[in-house]
């Protein structure tokens, strides 16, 4: 056990001061710290991305980075893709296309997609599912994962 | 998709491909898992780091709270009771006491403020063991000599059935010719996102525990806890919150979830545990491992007449509760037959104790196994007759219902045969063939491969009892309530969790009594607010689950219209119950559901004492069980350079009776296939020979990415059941039964030219290089 440091995690525009161990990482952090438990976690190893969450822009796992190490940077979360009642694209479109079954990755798809996506609006599918293979889902075999991200993505490029 | 809330005259909601009354919460991150609860309290299980052994001593850190078997003394152990097949009960201490049986297991516990205080007294207490020759394949715990594991079960067969048809020798003596099938299934862990997880907490004005966990099964860990701490089950509430997959891991009852319990009580305060995903692979249950060797006799024609097998089961160090051992064994035994017409059938099926962790079922329960042992055992009868796979399969199928296997279950109408059919037209076996010829000349090697199986599901209590079950699940009760203001709940004993049952089930409410899925909750995982009821496992949820729910709809429905004819004074006949209304057929007269609803409960004086106050009924169904079917087709490239194996394309011909949710039927296919395809390439819980495992992560441990898994696929018949009350079929465990064999059978297909066959899953790249190697130097 070490010293508690204090740090600021912006998530989702809120900031959110708190004091944490060095060795803390962040998805402990987003959940227990701050609250926001819509981010899971499924491995603590970096293999399986439900913890994914975006960090200044770019998909990153939260088991493997440490809180200290996000300071002052903008996180989003699950939590924070819709606009009020209005569900961001991504969102809606693995409702649509049956997307999820337990729930428990979709945070993670969701955020890996919407941060990739961002990026590279214009992703190849082949592209795309090398992203997607970068997580895991126990549930649906992938098959309407695939299909609500290609629609999600259409979605985001009409917008 | 069709949108919610669309509904007009004459529409129903049974059929159609609804969006998920599940999903909002989901995707916004709103979902309420078992780890999302803050705590006084955090635990951390100290684990032996050893197969097997005598604990000599605990050591603890300081003033260290760490609870130890010895703290346990008045708590049962977990001894689930099969009346049956010489089944030898034993117990499993809930932490270690005295000896250890695998690595992984609870010795200890520690008790701290954070998970991470606890994680570090965790690694500063020192188990002193001293190491006892383990046994970790069950074949070894057979021979003569091995160690014992339970000294209840010497031998270490835990449980075996046998069965052996009249004349079975005279018929085997006339056959033609014989096959042999000696395969293997390495082991297995069912890997649901979300690991184990519980937490406990006492409520001081009542003295009551909550318990909240991950389980498929919340009444039964109710009961199951109370009955080994020895407490009322009125003091303890389970809630299964939301659980991010469970696959089949989380319906035996975990030691662990008894020591939350017991601490909350103790402490009088809150407790949580969450597994990591570490220990979910050593000793968050395993599954499958299982040897077998099948014989399959043929006539001339080239008809199946009698299959001689053994199986043999690693069950690893405990019996899991509540199916106990037998699960996989007893299963292997009663569906060895598969859809075959013939009826002479031997089997022994042992369940054998080794020091590994403790198996528990998985989606399929052993019918990967033997759909991939009987496939791979029909595919070489093809090639010794010197048929094509598929025409083998048409002159064996059975055809005709209800039919009796030759090991007793009866068969509900079915299409067997025609799905084989419409699978073989979808894939243009003849058009493959060609292509393999043509690129087996540029050195690549494709190969098609061929599953025909049934799926038992929805069975109910008759069906568990025929095992010898003490505990002997299979009804479920529905409880539905059309509240004051109009708003219908429907409380459910089952658990689901990720089936989209909520979902399904409100779609057969709709259509009886007439409103749509958005006006229906369906309430389930807590024991405090929903029926007793088992759970969801054994794709049984929307046969019986549903056929509850029916029988909960039409007294409803029944009781609207007696509500409807006192207050439009219409006959109950003319009374059509749609679109949240009741009317009378051919008049401009009706009443909402709303309005109904209200006066049921304010206004019972109108019904002259002909209609009981309220709007509540209970449906409780408990039915024989009803078979899916399907055909599934693996085509696939194997690279015989390096031994990986791509598939090319999948399909499936699939048949699970009346569908209510397209969509959601669908998806529970695709998880299935995927589930297979892991089983028959990738997953695999490996143990050195000292019984240590060396697959402890997900990068290990292998389940299948959106690579690994080709685009499925699926080509449907309705074959609408006649022993389920909705007509519909379960069909949660197909994909996965189907998937293994007709990977494998592909795989072997593509392997032909090289005179090699494989028998074992998962076939690794290294296990296909080994059998080509093999070849390559016997040569």
């Amino acid at each position: 056990m070490s010293e508690k440091t204090a740090i600021t995690l912006s998530i989702n525009g809120h900031d959110h001061a708190i004091r944490v161990e060095p060795r803390r990482t962040l998805a402990d952090a987003i959940r227990e710290d701050c609250g926001q438990t819509g981010t899971h976690i499924g491995c603590e190893h970096g293999v399986c991305g439900a913890c994914t969450v975006i960090v200044d822009g770019e998909p990153v796992r939260s088991c493997l980075m440490f809180a200290v190490q996000a300071a002052d940077k903008e996180i989003r979360t699950v939590e924070g893709l819709a606009k009020g009642d209005e569900l961001h694209p991504m969102q809606q479109a693995f409702m649509n296309h049956h997307g999820l079954q337990c729930g428990f990755c979709t945070p993670g798809f969701l955020m890996l997609a919407v941060g990739v996506l961002e990026r590279a609006p214009n992703i190849s599918d082949e592209d795309l599912l090398d992203v997607l293979s970068s997580n895991l889902c126990r549930c649906t075999g992938y098959q309407n994962i695939i299909k609500a991200v290609r629609a999600g993505a259409k979605e985001m490029r009409s917008k | 998709m069709s949108e919610p809330g669309t509904r007009g005259a004459g529409l129903k909601w049974v059929g159609r491909s609804i969006r998920r009354l599940e999903d909002p919460a989901l995707v916004t991150g709103r979902g309420r898992f078992t780890a999302d609860l803050p705590a006084a309290h955090w635990l951390r299980f100290v684990r032996s780091q050893v197969a097997a052994g005598k604990i000599v001593k605990v050591e603890v850190p300081g003033s260290a709270a760490v609870i130890t078997a010895v703290d346990l003394s008045g708590v049962k152990p977990i001894k689930p009771m099969l009346h049956k097949f010489n089944y030898k009960p034993v117990s499993q201490s809930i932490l270690a006491d005295g000896v250890v049986r695998f690595t992984g297991e609870p010795v200890a516990v520690v008790v701290a403020r954070s998970e991470e205080e606890a994680e570090d007294i965790a690694d500063q207490v020192e188990v002193t063991i001293e190491e006892t020759e383990p046994v970790i394949d069950a074949r070894d715990a057979l021979h003569a000599g091995a160690p014992q594991i339970h000294v209840e079960a010497p031998g270490n067969v835990i449980v075996e059935g046998v069965m052996t048809t009249p004349d079975f020798d005279k018929v085997w003596a006339s056959a033609a010719k014989t096959v042999t099938v000696n395969a293997r299934s390495r082991r297995q862990n069912a890997t649901p996102m979300e690991a184990r997880a519980g937490h406990a907490a006492y409520d001081p004005s009542t003295g009551r525990v909550t318990l909240t966990c991950t389980t498929q099964m919340p009444h039964l860990t109710r009961t199951a806890i109370a009955d080994v701490l020895g407490m009322p089950e009125a003091d303890l509430r389970v809630i299964a919150p939301d659980v991010g997959g469970g696959f089949g891991q989380k319906m035996s009852l975990a030691a662990e979830y008894v020591v939350l319990v017991w601490l909350a009580r103790k402490l009088k305060s809150s407790v949580a545990w969450t597994e990591d995903r570490r220990e979910n692979l050593i000793a968050g249950f395993h599954a499958r491992d299982q040897s077998i060797m099948l014989e399959a006799a043929f006539d001339e024609g080239a008809r199946l007449i009698a299959l001689k097998s053994d199986v043999i089961s690693n069950i690893g160090a405990y019996s899991c509760f509540p199916t106990t051992c037998g699960v996989e064994p007893l299963m292997a035994m009663a569906e060895m037959p598969g859809p075959y017409d013939f009826r002479a059938y031997s089997c022994r099926a042992r369940g054998v104790a080794t020091n590994t962790c403790t198996m528990a079922p998985y989606r399929g329960v052993s019918r990967p196994v033997i759909t991939f042992v009987l496939e791979r055992a029909m595919d070489k009868a093809a090639a010794a007759f010197g048929l094509d796979p598929v025409d083998i399969r048409r002159r064996n199928l059975i055809d005709t219902f209800p039919y009796t296997s030759a090991s007793g279950l009866v068969f509900d109408e079915a299409s067997y045969k025609q799905t084989l059919e419409m699978a073989v037209n979808a894939v243009d076996v003849p058009a493959f063939r060609k292509r393999q010829q043509d690129q087996r000349a540029k050195g690549r090697h494709l190969g098609i491969g061929f599953a025909t199986f049934s799926e038992r599901t929805g069975y109910g209590s008759p069906a568990f009892a025929a095992r010898g079950m003490e505990i002997t699940p299979g009804w479920e009760n529905v409880v539905l309530t059309v509240d004051p203001s109009g708003f219908v709940e429907a409380r459910i004993g089952s658990s689901p969790h990720g089936q989209g049952l909520s979902t399904s089930l409100a779609q057969i409410i709709a259509d009886e009594i007439g409103i749509a899925p958005q006006h229906i909750r369906v309430v389930h995982g807590d024991t405090d607010n929903t029926p007793y009821g088992w759970g969801t496992f054994a794709s049984r949820s929307l046969v019986i689950s549903g056929g509850a729910t029916l029988i909960a709809a039409r007294k409803v429905r029944a009781k609207l219209i007696r509500i409807a004819s006192h207050l439009l004074e219409a006959a109950p006949h003319d009374i059509v119950l749609e679109d949240g209304e009741a009317k009378v057929a051919g008049t401009d007269r009706s009443v909402t559901i709303m309005d109904m609803a209200r006066q049921a409960y304010t206004q019972t004086h109108r019904f002259k004492g002909e209609v009981e106050p309220g709007l509540t009924e209970t449906g409780s169904y408990d039915p024989a069980g009803t078979f899916s079917n399907a055909c599934h087709v693996a085509v696939v490239e194997v690279d015989t350079e390096t031994g990986r194996v791509h598939i090319e394309k999948y399909l499936v011909a699939e048949d699970a009776g009346r569908i209510i949710n397209p969509m959601i039927a669908d998806g529970q296919v695709h998880g299935g296939i995927a589930q297979g395809i892991g089983n028959a390439l990738l997953e695999e819980i490996i143990y050195d020979e000292t019984g240590n495992i060396l697959s402890s992560t997900l990068a290990d441990y292998l389940p299948p990415t959106a690579h690994e898994i080709p685009p499925i696929e699926l080509h449907h018949l309705e074959t609408p059941s006649t022993t389920s009350i909705t007509k519909a079929k379960g069909l949660g465990e197909g994909g996965g039964i189907g998937a293994p064999a007709a990977v494998i059978n592909a795989v072997n297909d593509a392997l032909a030219p090289f005179g090699v066959e494989i028998d074992e899953m998962p076939a690794t790249p290294q296990r296909i290089r080994a059998v080509l190697r093999a070849k390559e130097q016997a040569a």
